[in-house]
């Protein structure tokens, strides 16, 4: 199934969106790939404390060149710094905050999401493809909210919101929020319902890019508006 | 007098044996012991299981180790990263049997073997292909996997500080798998960039207990994984 190419918002933009939704106080983990300049974009007078899985609490923004310290990286393995209050834990510790529900949210890209809030974000099921996990599954599992922020389809316009996800899944029935380039969607128990559309997107577009059935909410907006 | 400090690497990897399962702690190239896993390739010691959260990059440290031929089997649960060479190498070729653990679950499994836990029950994996053969339980509505613990025969831990007794502390988020896996193996070895007198380290401050290792060697400028040379 293939939908006509619609642009909506860039990445930043997604991440913008993302990221008036972490509120004062938040304790959230970002994902690999879009969901790491969702920090980019907190709005002013909120304190968030980001989670890394390698152990760290009150992860700050990236180091200059000059202050690379090797043994302070994110689970991307990329240099970051730590913030004034910030911590530091052996694994275990930053597991239990995991999939002990400590956390927050977790912000996650993905492959696929179903209609019921199934994640596919780990594995294409190639099986030539050595595989890699990592803390995806306690992620999905654990946290308090999951969202995921990733384009609404493939660069072919194939859709990436689904009845039914055909990779291999990360988690079943976790994601609660998604935020795409063309709209902001909860999984409700009612089905996928759109709070937001991008500007310029009409909902019998974004249904015709969607592979799973779509509700508008009656008081949906304008993104941004 | 207890005194845990061995004089050379050589020394410190004295009787590991084939088929051993040895832990590695570390976390990408934060926190590798890379003089250990130097030192275990020079040992000798054939057949062994590697427990380990990457496959190492380039071809040093956990790569190099891998590419010795001295793994027959790697428990990992991000095996494939940029520079990930020699792993995908070895597992295209059908030469490294692989063993894909959640991360959550590899630290757990392994806190298990150190608490003496039988089995623990979680969420993380439920309904995946992660969780295929293993028994599952809907327990308050929610279904849970099954996991058994992960018991080291030998761990190689990189820590900064150290003293006589094997109490340790540790740099930054090199800490990662430290501390679990040094409590979850039968022979915990451990390289130190400082050795200090008993007392040195204020006891509020050890993060490892001594009583969880069993050998200490002083390396005082360690590598940095992933460098080469």
């Amino acid at each position: 199934m293939k939908g006509f190419a619609l642009k909506g918002l860039d990445r930043e933009a997604i991440a913008r969106r993302a990221a008036k939704d972490l509120w004062d106080g938040a304790v959230v983990n970002l994902g690999i790939g879009l969901p790491t300049l969702v920090a980019n974009y907190v709005p002013a007078g909120r304190e968030i404390v980001y989670h890394s899985e390698n152990g760290v609490l009150g992860v700050g923004p990236s180091p200059l060149a000059n202050d690379v310290d090797p043994d302070l990286i994110n689970a991307s393995k990329t240099p970051i710094t730590l913030v004034p209050g910030a911590s530091i834990f052996h694994h275990t510790d930053a597991f239990v905050m995991i999939r002990g529900g400590h956390i927050d949210l977790a912000l996650l890209g993905a492959m696929q999401v179903s209609a019921a809030g199934d994640l596919a974000n780990w594995s294409t099921g190639d099986e030539k493809m050595p595989p890699a996990v990592g803390g995806a599954m306690d992620l999905a599992a654990g946290a308090k909210g999951v969202y995921v922020l990733m384009e609404h389809t493939t660069k072919d316009g194939v859709p990436k919101i689904v009845e039914a996800c055909t990779y291999p899944l990360t988690a079943a029935r976790v994601v609660t929020r998604i935020f795409t380039n063309l709209a902001v969607i909860d999984v409700t128990k009612d089905g996928l319902v759109v709070r937001e559309m991008a500007p310029g997107v009409e909902f019998g577009a974004l249904s015709a890019n969607t592979g799973a059935k779509l509700h508008l909410a009656s008081d949906w907006r304008q993104i941004g508006a | 007098m207890i005194d845990k400090q061995k004089a050379s690497l050589a020394e410190a990897m004295a009787g590991i044996k084939d088929g051993a399962v040895v832990l590695i702690a570390g976390f990408g190239n934060s926190g590798i012991p890379v003089e250990l896993i130097d030192a275990l390739i020079d040992q000798g010691a054939k057949d062994l299981t590697v427990v380990s959260n990457n496959a190492g990059s380039g071809r040093t440290d956990v790569a190099k180790l891998l590419a010795s031929g001295h793994v027959r089997k790697l428990v990992c649960s991000y095996p494939r990263t940029s520079g990930s060479v020699v792993f995908e190498e070895m597992y295209s070729a059908g030469r490294l049997e692989l063993e894909l653990v959640p991360q959550g679950t590899l630290s757990e499994r392994l806190r298990a073997a150190a608490a003496g836990i039988g089995g623990f029950y979680t969420p993380t994996a439920a309904g995946t292909k992660l969780a295929a053969g293993k028994e599952t339980r809907t327990l308050n509505g929610r279904d849970y996997v099954l996991e058994m613990p992960l018991k080291g025969d030998v761990a190689l831990i990189k820590a900064e500080r150290a003293d006589r007794w094997g109490n340790l502390t540790y740099r930054l988020a090199a800490r990662n798998f430290g501390p679990t896996m040094a409590a979850a193996a039968d022979l915990t070895i451990v390289q130190a960039r400082h050795m200090v007198e008993l007392g040195g380290i204020d006891p509020e401050q050890v993060v490892t207990p001594g009583l969880f290792v069993d050998r200490v060697v002083h390396v005082p400028n360690p590598k940095q994984a992933g460098t080469p040379g």
